[in-house]
């Protein structure tokens, strides 16, 4: 057999396992791979960051489903990928990142360029290897693939010294994957399925609380289906969004700390609650001993580290959401000693209880005239998209704002930072998401302070003729932490004013790009209309009502039914 | 409650430093940690004892588990098991107290291994609770350096 490069082996493994797009910036340790890169049919995106790297495959992998792979350099381009990767770790979100490496001889020696990126990355990566041998790239490439896209997915990263990827290679056969020590549980136990059922006929007040394990399993329609045949209301995490439709007359929104009153109000009272991919995030539970007090809980998670984290579970089931719940809905289709129909119908009074709480207190904001709200731009992008495009987002208000009032009715259409909370996951994730899916509507609604963080990667959108979307909710403010300040700090407003913004019109004209801006409620929809529209990047600046705070609120530490309304 | 927890791993580079960064990432107590090969030559035996309520423990096994590298852990304490644990002891051993200590050491069956004319070092074997008790034991007579192994276990075979 013909033997070819380390970094040809790479490439070609990466097309054995259907990577169409890579994102990356070069450095000495890696010109090997992208110049292998340049005779392959994957497209090589070059971003302006690192950081923009890892995002916009995070933000690929989020849309598709696919494994995203991100190519940085030594030293400094692995070290600005660290935030995108504990990102993407943080979310459970199948990722490859290869890392150049100085030379073995090198390694150790702090060498120019060199950092132990393996050592920096074991505590937010699912695993990740240093390659010593040639003849592992292959066999170590395939195991990390499979590790990021099987039972609970993650990042793995592929630390690679340039030595080693210029040797000659054979080109291993692909063989099927047997790791010993590594083998996830799909399949749930039957015992455990059929105990999760029985409580749940008896159930008077159950609520499905789903999270973004119900998206990474593409389990979204056996979900609809369970809680549709049995008539529970559902409420959704910040990840598990699109998991369940939004629109749907048994959903609630989203629960936590700026979940909906409904959907807070529900778990509280909620005698039995069913967590589907869910982790029982602090954001979700607020008080620990107040979060479902009276309620039986069943968990179903892939990660057996998931289940009783937090919370005590009363039903551990672990397996693959997917294959719980066809296990689930089997059951109910087949057993023979309940009323389906009989069950369904006894939850009626725990929903008339819950539409008496949305009734209460809808998901709202004072209107106040030609002021722009900014949950009023979000209801605006929904209408006018359809509730069809793809929104990723910055953190902070503006993220909380597109959470509670884009409605998202599928899933893979949000692409968040939710764990990590990364500020700048936004417009390179929306990148990615675009790269991956031209002709969808990609939009990032961003605020002015977190736009900043990874604006560069405007230039990246330009160069790849990638139109998408970013919508500023622009109040001056790093506003999430200056509603903590009103609302907790005397208004001390430390550290939060953005006295220099950039006139972010101009700013989009500079990258090429095309800059709109909306400072009246009645300018909003022609903004958003004209930039949907344009066949090219664009920034919409919305100059927001300053001090708008987000609502609901649990003020961290509290119970969730010590919600601060509108 | 103190738990002795066996953890069957990979032989490769870094692998311990995964187990370590968990426990101090995740803010688990480490009391000691004993790593060396098995019969299997890729494969390592790492016995560590921590502290900590049911559902800490339970957390460290998932975790230890959840680690790639990791073939197989054992909660031994969930049943019958054996511990030992070795420790090196340099004692003052001077004419008024040679005699003394010699007797200690042979109460506890350890055995002397250097001889200088002012001290003895000593070997002693046995469970953590033995190992203590010597070294309360000579602390008056005057300890110079002490180095233990940490503790190493193994489930009893069953008896039936």
């Amino acid at each position: 057999m013909e033997k070819i490069s380390g970094s040809q082996a790479i490439i070609r493994c990466l097309q054995e396992e259907g990577v169409k797009i890579i994102f990356g910036f070069p450095g000495g340790a890696v010109i090997d791979l992208f110049d292998a890169l340049m005779d392959s049919d994957i497209t090589n995106v070059l971003v302006r960051h690192e950081q923009g790297a890892v995002h916009a495959a995070d933000g690929l992998a989020r849309v598709t489903g696919e494994v995203g792979v991100a190519l940085l350099t030594s030293g400094p381009g692995a070290t600005n990928g660290v935030t995108a990767i504990a990102t993407a770790y943080m979310d459970s979100i199948p990722m490859v990142i290869l890392t150049g490496q100085v030379p073995t001889a090198l390694i150790g020696n702090d060498a120019f360029q060199e950092v132990d990126i393996v050592g920096i990355t074991r505590p937010c990566t699912k695993h990740n290897y240093l390659v010593k041998d040639a003849k592992d790239l292959v066999p170590t490439l395939r195991e990390a693939f499979h590790i990021a896209r099987t039972g609970r997915p993650g990042p793995v990263l592929v630390d690679l010294p340039k030595d080693i990827v210029a040797k000659m290679i054979d080109f291993p056969e692909k063989k099927p994957i047997r790791m010993q020590n590594y083998q996830p549980t799909y399949e749930p136990h039957p015992g455990q399925i059929e105990k999760a059922c029985k409580q749940i006929i008896k159930a008077k007040n159950p609520v499905l609380y789903v999270g973004g394990g119900v998206i990474l399993s593409n389990a979204n329609e056996e979900l609809t289906e369970l809680a549709r045949k049995l008539n529970i209301p559902v409420t959704m995490t910040l990840m598990g969004l699109g998991g369940f439709p939004g629109s749907d007359p048994l959903s609630m929104g989203m629960l936590g700390m700026h979940g909906s009153y409904t959907a807070n109000m529900a778990v509280a009272h909620s005698d039995l609650l069913i967590a589907v991919g869910a982790r029982f995030d602090d954001r979700v539970t607020g008080r620990l001993d107040a979060f479902a007090p009276h309620a039986t809980i069943i968990h179903i998670d892939i990660d057996p580290t998931s289940i009783s984290k937090n919370v005590k579970v009363d039903i551990p089931i672990v397996a693959d959401c997917k294959h719980a719940l066809i296990a689930m809905n089997t059951w109910f289709n087949t057993a023979s000693d309940f009323n389906r129909e009989q069950v369904a119908a006894s939850h009626e009074p725990w929903r008339a209880t819950i539409d008496e709480w949305t009734k209460k207190h809808p998901m709202s904001y004072l209107d106040e005239g030609e002021i722009i709200k900014p949950q009023y731009v979000i209801q605006k992008l929904d209408e006018l998209t359809h509730g069809n495009a793809i929104i990723t987002t910055e953190v902070g208000q503006n993220q909380m704002w597109a959470a509670q009032f884009y409605k998202f009715n599928k899933p893979r259409q949000w692409a968040t930072s939710g764990g990590l909370g990364t500020m700048g996951y936004g417009l390179p994730a929306a990148i990615g998401a675009k790269m991956a899916f031209p002709e969808k509507t990609v939009i990032d609604v961003a605020g002015d302070g977190s736009i900043q963080m990874n604006i560069q990667e405007l230039a990246t959108a330009k160069q790849y003729k990638c139109p998408v979307k970013v919508a500023i909710l622009n109040n001056n403010y790093l506003g999430m932490v200056r509603q903590w300040q009103e609302l907790f700090y005397n208004k001390r407003y430390a550290g939060t004013i953005m006295e220099v913004t950039p006139d972010f019109v101009l700013l989009a004209q500079a990258y090429g790009a095309v800059g709109l801006r909306a400072t009246k409620k009645s300018e909003v929809e022609a903004v958003i209309k004209e930039a949907l529209a344009t066949d090219n990047t664009v920034i919409m600046d919305f100059a927001i009502a300053r001090e708008e705070c987000v609502f609901p609120m649990v003020p961290a530490g509290k119970a969730t039914t010590e919600m601060l309304l509108v | 409650m103190k738990h002795t927890i066996s953890v069957l791993l990979q032989n490769k580079p870094g692998v311990l430093s995964r187990v370590t960064g968990l426990f101090s990432g995740r803010g688990f107590n480490i009391e000691s940690l004993s790593v060396a090969e098995t019969l299997e030559p890729t494969i390592s035996c790492l016995t560590l004892v921590t502290r900590g309520d049911e559902a800490i423990i339970e957390q460290i096994t998932k975790q230890l588990h959840k680690l790639i590298d990791v073939i197989k852990v054992t909660d031994i304490s969930d049943s019958e098991y054996v511990e030992r644990e070795m420790v090196l002891i340099r004692v003052k051993a001077e004419a008024q107290t040679r005699a003394e200590v010699l007797r200690v050491i042979d109460i506890f069956r350890g055995k002397v291994v250097d001889v200088s004319p002012k001290s003895y070092a000593v070997e002693v074997t046995g469970s953590a609770s033995k190992v203590q008790a010597i070294i309360d034991l000579l602390k008056p007579i005057g300890i110079q350096e002490i180095v233990r192994t940490g503790t190493i276990a193994m489930a009893r075979a069953s008896k039936k």
